[in-house]
């Protein structure tokens, strides 16, 4: 599988998964499922200028990334997966049908509701227990802002 | 029109070291503000950013050309003429700005690319 991390960021393409992630992964894609990045020109452009022109970006509609994920996952190179937020993260990982088996949170910052679990992580009641019933269905959850920093399982967050 | 003022946006303290920085060098108090995307989401940092603003003509000086900084920054400026952007935000862009700055934000911003890249060289060692 070429899809070498699926990330939950609510920033989408920043430093940290192009610099951090991308470079010690050699990532040559980048997918952002965004249905309201997708749909806007102007915001794919300024998402663009943060990546360099090596590397591959798709935005997608979660539909299109429902039904193209196993051209993605048989892609000769290294491919990186960001949602922003829990509820599409979440609908991407059934849509995938066990083939997404591990997902990684990068950040999901502070908003009103939401409270510290990890420093970049702040989450709400309601998106915790998202995130808990996708770690019950089988799946990895961990959280780890880059590489070099311990990857926290769920467990020992929530 | 009040006089143009300058919002230094970066990850982590960049920000803040960089205004303290032209404040010790020019004695400039009033010219720049920091702000951080330290523990805040993008709307969240819009927010931060909309608040130093304070409806004031400003030049958003962002310190790299992708990312957070960047994406909440021109989604504050987009169509709003007194508001200009910046990105690679380095001293010397600052230190010229704060003494430049009866100008318009798209006049500041030109201005501001022109000092900070000639900042950038190599001198003979």
């Amino acid at each position: 599988m070429s899809l070498a991390l699926v990330r939950l960021d609510d920033r989408l393409i920043h430093g940290q998964v192009v610099v951090g992630w991308g470079q010690p992964l050699n990532a040559a894609f980048i997918v952002l499922v965004d249905d309201e990045v997708r749909g806007s020109e102007w915001e794919q452009d300024l998402y663009r200028m943060g990546v360099p022109p090596t590397m591959e970006v798709v935005f997608a509609s979660l539909a299109e990334a429902s039904r193209r994920l196993p051209e993605w996952e048989a892609d000769a190179r290294t491919g990186i997966i960001l949602a922003g937020d829990i509820d599409t993260m979440a609908a991407l990982v059934a849509a995938a049908a066990g083939r997404i088996t591990r997902v990684n949170i990068g950040g999901v910052h502070h908003r009103a509701g939401r409270s510290e679990r990890l420093r970049y992580v702040y989450l709400t009641d309601d998106e915790a227990a998202k995130l808990r019933r996708l770690a019950s269905n089988g799946v990895d959850v961990s959280a780890q802002d880059v590489p070099t920093a311990r990857a926290v399982p769920i467990r020992e967050f929530l | 029109m009040s006089e143009l003022r300058g919002v230094v946006v970066s990850h982590a303290d960049l920000a803040s070291a960089l205004v303290a920085a032209v404040r010790a060098i020019s004695g400039v108090e009033d010219a720049l503000l920091p702000v951080s995307n330290e523990g805040c989401d993008p709307k969240a940092l819009a927010a931060r950013i909309d608040a130093a603003v304070a409806g004031a003509p400003t030049v958003l000086f962002v310190d790299l050309p992708g990312g957070s900084c960047l994406t909440s920054a021109v989604r504050l400026a987009h169509g709003r003429a007194e508001i200009a952007v910046v990105t690679g935000v380095n001293l010397a862009m600052l230190l010229d700005f704060v003494f430049h700055r009866d100008l318009s934000p798209a006049e500041a911003a030109r201005r501001a690319v022109d000092a900070g890249g000639r900042a950038i060289r190599t001198p003979a060692a």
